[in-house]
């Protein structure tokens, strides 16, 4: 079974490398982007067979190690 | 005072510290590994600058899960005297000995300078030996040191008297413009609720010998030698 784990800064955290993107994306003449925010993704190859149970594990993975949840914000796709 | 230092893969102020603590107490710290499990029985605990494990994922994440810091963490719970200098500060924080986050730096630079600070508490091992509002002057090498707390958190760590250091100008004062990395209302270093934690981003043992370029670093390991010998 597959987990894709996307983590991102919370809102109102400062993402200084997503405002270069974001100005560079203007300096391409791309208009009208409002913000960007950048972010992680992890990919995960598990034995879990069962989907709750391998939800609830990355759950636990993502509470302790791939995000920092006091600046970051996490999402789980699972299958 | 017997001193250990931790030691990470990528760890490289290791032997700074080392020679700034054995200068100050006449006795060599203990290098411990990072996979050591137990520590031996210490009065201080350092976690020294650097790179540990590259930085990869966030800075001091994966250190903060290495063998040796479940014992460090019941150390510092019992009481033990710990101090993270940068990375050390990134693995405290990762760890949740202490409250917070640290960003990458507002500049999207990494900065390598002498940067002034005002001593915010002097009411601990480490800080004892300064006054506090005295301004000191500690070099600072980092790319993530921009220290993030939401407002309840930081009302909490200035209740409680627990900011150690803030960044300030050459008169001492905490302008936005004194502040090198976009850290939350200028902070530099936080103790825990206990004080026996310190981290902070600045490198004390970089000017504590005036054969570097500055001696402020110097009073930090001699309050510690006198408090905990």
């Amino acid at each position: 079974m597959k987990a894709r784990v996307h983590v991102t800064l919370k809102t109102g955290v400062l993402d200084p490398q997503g405002k270069a993107i974001q100005h560079a994306l203007s300096q391409l003449d791309f208009d009208g982007v409002e913000g960007v925010r950048t972010g992680k993704v992890f990919e995960l190859e598990l034995t879990d067979t069962d989907q709750t149970h391998a939800r609830e594990r990355v759950e636990a993975m993502c509470q302790q190690l791939l995000a920092n949840t006091v600046i970051e914000n996490y999402d789980i796709e699972i299958g | 005072m017997q001193a250990a230092v931790i030691v990470f893969p990528g760890s490289n102020c290791d032997r700074d510290v080392a020679v700034a603590l054995e200068r100050a107490s006449g006795q060599r710290p203990l290098m411990v590994w990072h996979k050591d499990s137990v520590l031996p029985d210490v009065d201080l605990i350092v976690l020294p600058g650097g790179f540990s494990y590259g930085d990869y994922l966030r800075s001091g994440a994966i250190a903060a899960h290495s063998p040796v810091l479940r014992d460090v963490k019941a150390r510092a719970e019992k009481g033990t005297a710990v101090l993270g200098i940068c990375n050390g500060f990134q693995v405290l924080i990762e760890s949740g000995l202490l409250p917070g986050g640290l960003l990458r730096n507002e500049s999207l630079k990494y900065i390598c300078k002498d940067v002034g600070l005002t001593v915010q508490s002097n009411e601990s091992v480490f800080t004892r030996h300064y006054h506090s509002d005295q301004r000191v002057v500690f070099p600072i090498a980092h790319g993530d040191g921009n220290y993030f707390i939401d407002e309840s958190g930081r009302k909490r760590l200035e209740d409680e008297e627990r900011i150690a250091f803030r960044y300030c100008d050459t008169k001492g004062q905490v302008t936005p413009e004194a502040n090198p990395n976009g850290s939350v209302a200028n902070i530099a270093g936080i103790y825990n609720k206990q004080r026996n934690v310190l981290g902070m981003m600045p490198h004390p043992e970089r000017l504590a010998d005036p054969a570097l370029g500055g001696n402020d670093g110097a009073a930090m390991f001699d309050g510690l030698v006198e408090a905990l010998s």
